[in-house]
Parts: structure tokens; sequence; C-alpha cells
């Protein structure tokens, strides 16, 4: 069986899988169960200064999007911090780590950006034997307005700065947790690093309004008529969270930075692709949030099957596989050509391939008075809508068309060559061919 | 109460009031919002969708699917009765699992189809149940037209006329409207009254006049209806029935299955309704098993329905066999009756060689307190001077009759395969003839 044990940074955890900062580890009754359940570690929920606890909104906290048999695809939450005072925090998670001292448990943290301030805390989260701490530099509602959270995540200029004074008052490995809320995610990474920091966690929430009460005209979640942006979450946010960890991964400035991933993982699947995208471990909030601590167990199940069948002995083992594989658009193989081709016995002959690629796309699939639909080769250009829009996995397909066979679309014979657009004729950048 | 199902003969009351309210409730009952929801996220929105073919009014399936889905039934409703006017009976009575359903991809991939029946009524009930009417009557034509027979295929043609701006009588032989969504429809399938809440309903749309108890050859004549209007259409159905043809027919006790089932429908209470013990009905179609199933629900002890062909020759759906058997119904295949004796019917085996059915000579007895004939029914009452074929009024088109000015439609009407749901299609596209017709 496969070994899942986990070193992200040196915290050990006997999985890859924490739960993130977030509600369910708000208190030491849910991170109880949780261990309980399996899960390898939890990030905190972050924990503010010294003094009155931030208050939080008395009305609905989350807001969601739904897929079909409502399905929860995408969550939004304007809650903030932990509203409880910090002394309980502090003795909850030392009783905690405790407890569980082969769990990892990393304690979250926002503090105002004064380096007085940092300095406080961080030693009264050491004395708890936590494991790490991770700044939240993410948080895109609330305390922003108060110059914290993703305020600091979108200036990396704060972000080495602050990740510079955790470094100096601590021994515990710091992560930076991001915040999607920028142009480009490698600046506030190479920031992180740059002020010393042992990791970057990502992506935070997306900011986001989850809908309008058609009614009353109030945004999504609607408190007395009024909405703020909350931050967006869930399987939704994954793609969007694969790509910019890939894209911290593969930057030179950055290449070996350890990243927590973290954005829409709901099965072991997506966290394998987060490992392999060069994540070392994966955090995990929604998908608990929907369906409870259990999930964790068809993740380590499903890990553990699928390194098995492919021979992959250790977590570590996996981290990156896919980052060489990742390149800039300029440097895909124009001569790799497909085509859809469409499973017949498979096919139900919903037609939704047909619709799709006759009024949105490039009239390549026919569809006779009996109802079969196939693809024209001349005209198909491989854009896989088909594929995306088939209700049966697997039934479409894209067939590569082998070196030496004509392409009936351009007439020209494929060619086992690579050849991208930068040596492309019709790039007026090109180089000369020689 | 002194009867039970044991009791001998022919006698009422055979199970308590309670048992027999549960036995006539709703067969399937009505989806809530959170079923509809769950139910039409199945759908997949085909292209070209091949419910959409089988159906026989062409209503927009997929549409209306997705209407109910993002939260607008009345819109979905709309969807519905723009093709079918009588679409809420259809959602009840309509043999889906031979029409849409059989065809969903989701049957064809899973076995298991896109609810289309549950989620029509869904949508209709809800649009119904808030009053209005969703047509408005075009501007007056000045055009009247006369529709002889108020079940489906005349009050379809009636609504679609009415709201083309002419002005329709439609006549009635019966005493309600409806025709058989009034008086041939099991029960259990049509609740509460809907038959005559749908009319109703549908005669919101104003400009339709409902003359009942006025029939060809009891006060109307073609020739007349001719004279005084400038359309006539012809829904008069199959008010015949065929003859058993075996010794005893005359006997107590036997009896045509549509007047029982008629009889079954206006009844106001179902324990006052007599039945046999021991019932047999003879036929294979639809109203065989409405009459078998009713006759159980009621109390009869042993119910069987005498076929002559085979399982696979049977013109009652595939659902309604299962139907009757799950409620203790038993189905006899080739066998035939060839005389009612006192207390018993005589049958015999058959066999089916190159389409023609005889007798293997081999006979036996049922117990039989009460027979019911459900062997078709017939033209009858047509009116002279038009073209029959096949024993049904010859139509081209869009129900054109052999007679200038005269339409016809339904089950009267050759071509059909008598269903509620033809006849709708028919009276709808017999009027759209008309009104092309008369306004040109």
């Amino acid at each position: 069986m496969a070994d899942l044990s986990s070193n992200f940074v040196g915290i050990k955890s006997p999985n890859p899988f924490w739960l993130a900062s977030a509600p369910p580890t708000d208190k030491e009754y849910n991170v109880r169960r949780a261990f309980e359940a399996g899960w390898g570690g939890v990030v905190w929920k972050t924990l503010g200064e010294e003094g009155p606890p931030i208050v939080n909104v008395n009305g609905p906290r989350y807001g969601a999007i739904w897929g079909a048999d409502r399905r929860l695809l995408g969550l939004n939450n304007i809650e903030l911090i932990t509203d409880r005072p910090l002394e309980v925090n502090l003795r909850e998670i030392k009783a905690v780590k405790r407890d569980y001292p082969d769990r990892a448990v990393v304690v979250s943290i926002m503090v105002p950006c004064e380096e007085a301030a940092w300095k406080a805390i961080l030693p009264r989260v050491e004395e708890t034997g936590a494991d790490g701490i991770e700044l939240n530099f993410g948080c895109p509602h609330g305390m922003s307005e108060r110059g914290m959270g993703a305020a600091v995540g979108q200036v990396p200029e704060y972000i080495e700065m602050v990740a510079r004074w955790c470094k100096a008052n601590t021994r515990m490995p710091v992560i930076v947790k991001l915040t999607p809320n920028i142009t480009d995610i490698r600046k506030p990474a190479r920031a992180a690093k740059a002020g010393g920091a042992d990791a970057v966690s990502l992506i935070n929430t997306i900011s986001s309004i989850t809908g309008v009460d058609l009614d009353s005209f109030s945004p999504l979640p609607s408190i007395d008529g009024k909405g703020s942006h909350g931050g967006y979450c869930g399987p939704a946010v994954k793609p969007i969270a694969l790509n910019m960890v890939a894209e911290i991964a593969r930057d030179s400035e950055t290449a070996g930075l350890p990243i927590s991933g973290i954005g829409g993982v709901t099965t072991w699947r997506d966290a394998a692709e987060f490992l392999a995208l060069g994540a070392g471990n994966v955090q995990v909030c929604t998908a608990a949030m929907t369906y409870g601590f259990k999930i964790v167990q068809e993740m380590i199940s499903g890990l553990s099957q699928w390194m098995d069948e492919r021979g992959h002995d250790s977590v570590a083992g996996i981290v990156g596989r896919a980052v060489p594989n990742v390149t800039d658009w300029q440097y895909l193989n124009l001569n790799y050509v497909t085509k859809a081709r469409i499973d017949q016995e498979a096919c139900i002959k919903c037609g939704r391939c047909f619709a799709a690629c006759e009024d949105t796309s490039h009239q390549a699939i026919t569809m006779s008075p009996d109802r079969v639909f196939e693809v024209q080769d001349d005209e198909c250009v491989a854009c896989n809508l088909c594929v995306d829009v088939c209700p049966v996995e697997g039934c479409i397909t894209m067939e590569q068309l082998e070196p030496g066979v004509v392409d009936p679309r351009t007439g020209r014979t494929v060619s086992a060559d690579y050849a991208n657009w930068t040596t492309h004729p019709n790039n007026p950048m090109a180089r000369a061919a020689e | 109460m002194a009867n039970s199902q044991m009791t001998r003969g022919i006698v009422s009351g055979r199970l308590p009031a309670e048992t027999i309210a549960r036995n006539f409730s709703d067969l399937h009952a009505p989806l809530d919002a959170h079923e509809a929801a769950v139910a039409s996220d199945r759908c997949y929105f085909c292209h070209d969708a091949p419910c959409m073919t089988a159906c026989p009014t062409s209503i927009d399936i997929p549409l209306f699917i997705r209407q109910i889905q993002t939260g607008t039934p009345e819109a979905a409703a709309r969807t519905i009765f723009e093709q079918n006017i009588l679409g809420g009976m259809c959602a009840r009575v309509c043999p889906t699992e031979t029409l849409c359903e059989e065809v969903c991809v989701r049957e064809v991939a899973e076995g298991k189809p896109v609810e289309i029946g549950r989620l029509q009524r869904f949508a209709t009930d809800t649009l119904m149940a808030q009053g209005a009417h969703p047509f408005a009557r075009g501007a007056s034509t000045g055009k009247r037209v006369a529709v002889v027979g108020g079940g489906p295929a005349g009050l379809s043609c009636a609504h679609r006329l009415a709201m083309k701006g002419h002005d329709v009588v439609v006549y009635d032989a019966g005493p309600k409207a409806g025709g058989l969504n009034e008086f041939g429809i099991a029960s259990y399938k049509s609740v509460g009254g809907f038959a005559q809440a749908e009319v109703e309903w549908l005669l919101q749309i104003g400009g339709i006049d409902v003359r009942l108890g006025e029939a060809l050859g009891s006060g109307l004549t073609l020739e007349a209806l001719r004279k005084d209007f400038d359309a006539v259409f012809l829904g008069i159905g199959l008010a015949g029935v065929n003859a058993l043809r075996a010794e005893g027919e005359d006997r107590g006790g036997v009896r045509d299955a549509v007047d029982f089932i008629a009889e079954l429908r206006q009844s106001k209470d179902l324990t006052t309704l007599p039945i046999g013990r021991n019932v047999v009905v003879i036929g294979g179609g639809m109203t065989a098993v409405d009459a078998a199933v009713q006759s159980k629900l009621l109390g009869a002890e042993n119910v069987t329905i005498v076929y002559r062909r085979g399982r696979e020759r049977m013109g009652a759906s595939e659902f309604e066999q299962d139907l009757a058997a799950s409620k203790g119904v038993r189905i006899l295949y080739n066998a035939m009756p060839v005389a009612v004796h006192d207390g018993e019917i005589e049958l015999e085996y058959t066999v089916e060689t190159a389409g023609s059915l005889k007798g293997t000579g081999e006979r036996f007895r049922l117990a039989a307190d009460q027979v019911f004939k459900a062997i078709g029914q017939v033209l009858a009452g047509a009116p002279s001077g038009v073209r029959i074929e096949g024993g049904k009024i010859s139509v081209s088109g869009d129900g054109r009759t052999s007679v200038d000015g005269v339409w016809a439609g339904g089950d009267c009407a050759s071509g059909g395969d008598d269903l509620t749901v033809t006849a709708v299609a028919e009276g709808r596209d017999a009027a759209e003839d008309i009104h092309r017709a008369l306004i040109g």
C-alpha cells in the first residue's frame, strides 16, 4: 500500500489532506472530530490580536451556486476571522496538539501590519506546541477594509516585510497564504520567498457576489437588503487555483518553494492534480463543509489506490510531476492533429454534440434522420466542445492523426516533427527557417 | 355493511369506504416542487429531441422542462398548452411509456426516462391552480363553426378556433362535455373532478357556446349545420360497441365495459356501485384493463382479462398490463368466449397461424357472475353523405372529410390511434385548416 505520509516544510502528517483555515477549524470540538475522521492536519481558523474579538454579521454568512441536482459548485462567505477570544483558541490548540501529536496543527494568524503586533502573538502561538503558522494575507472581505488580509496580500512589499518579521520572531515554519485577487500570482509568491517564508499556500477565496435577489434587488448573501462581496471557493474555483499553483511552481524565481494547494479540492483526484502541479500537500474546506469530515476517507482510499495502481510509492514522488508539462501557448505543438471520434455504441443520441458544433462551432458533426451523429474530418478543428458537452463520459474522444496521414481539413500531411508558433510562417516574429 | 369480497353475485359495498377511497386515489401522485426540481434536472435538453418527435401534439418537451428547472412552471405550462390545450389531462392519461418516455435518451441509456408525464402535470397543474387562462381570444372574425362532440378532439378544435376569433358552438350528446375524459378514463387517472374543471378552464377563452344533449340524429342534421355555420367539425367518437358473438350474450350480468366505466366515473359514492364476485373482462385494450382494474379496486374477488391473442398483440401497453397484474388481475391470453352460462363463462383456447385466429377445440369454464365486453368501439351515428373508410370517417390531410366544409378528427376519423393526445392534435390541426379555409 502506498505511503501517504507527508512532510511539508518539516511538518509531518499521516496524509497530505489538511483542513484549511476556515469555519471547520474554528474550535477544538470540530478539530477533534476532524482528526477522528482521519484528516492529516488542520490550519486553525485565523487568530487576531489580543483584545475584544471581531464580530460577525448575524444574518447569512454564505451564498452558493449549484449544478444539477443542487450539487454545490461554489460557496461564498463573508465570515471574518475567529470571533472567539485569543486565549480560548490558544488553550484549545494546545489541548488538541497534545492529544494528536501525529497530526499537523498549523495556526493561521492575521494581525495589523506592525512588527509589534506580530512580535506579541508569535510567542503565544509557539507556546501551544503548534507545528507552524500560516499568514492570512488572503481574506478578501471585511478584514481587508481594515488593512489586513488581502490588503496585505495585494502588496508584495508588505508580504515580504511581514514574512521577514515572522521569520525573525519565531522558530516555527512560516507559510504565507496568498490571495488570488491579484493580476500576477508570481509577484506575491516571489515576495514571500524573498521575506524568507518557508512556503506559500493558495488560493484564498476569490472576491465574489453569488447572486441577486430579484425581488429585493439585494446582492446575495443578503444582510438586511444589502450585500458585500465575499470570498468564493469550492469546485468552481479549482481550475483557477490549479493554474496559480502551476505558475508559481514553474516560475524560475520561486521554483522549489513549497506550496500548499488550496481551492476546490473535493475528491482524491483533485488532490492528486494539485500535487502533480507542484503542491506538497492540499488543504480542503468546501468539500468538508458540504459533505462533512468523512470525505477524507474517500480521499485517502482513492489516492492510495491510484498510487498503488501507478506504482507511485510516496506522496513526495508525485509532487510536481506535471510541472514540466506546463508551458506557454507559443510552445504548443502545432503539428499535433486530432479529430473527434464518436463511439456509436456508447452514444445515447441526445444530439448535444450536434447542436454545439452546428450552432456555435465548426459544423463538423452531421445528423442523420435516425439520429446517428458523425464527425466530418474535413471540418473538425478538434476544438473538443463536443467532448465537453456530451453527457456520456468517454463517448466522444479525440484521436490523434498519425504522421503521414493527410488532414482532410487542411489537405496537409501530418508531420511527425514538433513545430510551434515561434517558427510558424504566419508569425511575423518567426525566426527565419535555417 | 354485510357484503365482502366473498359475497356471491353482483353487489355493492364489498370493501370498506376507506379502502375504496384509497384504491381510487391518484395513480401517480403529483410531484411537489422539490421532486419536480430533481426530476427536471435529469433532462439533457436534447437537440431535436426524440420525446418531442414522439409526442402526437409535438410539445416542446426539453423547453418546458428547462422552464420548470429555472423556476417558471407557468411558462412551461404555456409551452405545453400552445401545442396541447388538454395538456393537463394528457399528462395524466397519456401512455407516456410508449410515447415520449419510451424514446427519452435516458430510457435508452439507463432504463430510466425523465418523468416527462409527471413534469407536464406539475407545470399544467401549477398554472391551472392559478385559475387564469393563458390565452386571449383573437378579434372576432364573424365566422361561425359548429363542433359536434365535446370530447378531446372537439374541445381542442373549439379552443383553437376561439383563439382565432371564430364563434364556436359545441354540441354534445351527453349531460356533460369532456367525452371520454369525463366518461371513459379510469377513475384513478383523473381524480378530483379534473375533467370538468379542465373543460371549464378551457372555456375561459370565451367564444365557445356548449349545448348539451344534442347529437346528430337527435335534433341535429349535418345539412342544417352546414347551412347555419361556416364550417362543421365532427368529433363524435365511437359511440357503438362490438358484439361478443357468443351464446348467452344477452344474459344479465353481461355488459359493455364502457358503460360500466362511465357509470363508475359518474358515481358519487363508489360503495354503492355493484360489482361481481367473479368478473371476466373480454378484450385486450386499455378499456379492458381499466374495467378489470377498477373491478378489482371495487372489491371483486377474482378478475380475469380474457384476450384472444398473445401478449405481444395486446393493445394495452406493457405498463397497463403490469398495472393490472399488480392489482391482482389475471390476464389470460389466447382464449376466446364461446358462451355465457349462469354464473360461468365458457372459453376456448385459440391459436394464431399466419394472422388468422382459430379455436383449438379445448374448452374450459371460469366462474363469472359479471362479464364486461371490451372488444372495441365502433363508429355509430355518422351522418350520411360523409364517406366512411375502414369503419371510420375518411379524412385527408388536416381532417377534411369528403364533404365540403366538413372536417373530422379524433377516434371517429381515419388515421388516428385512439389516444386522447392524438384526438387533441387532430382537433387542433383541423381548426388551423378551418381557419385557413375561412380566412384564406
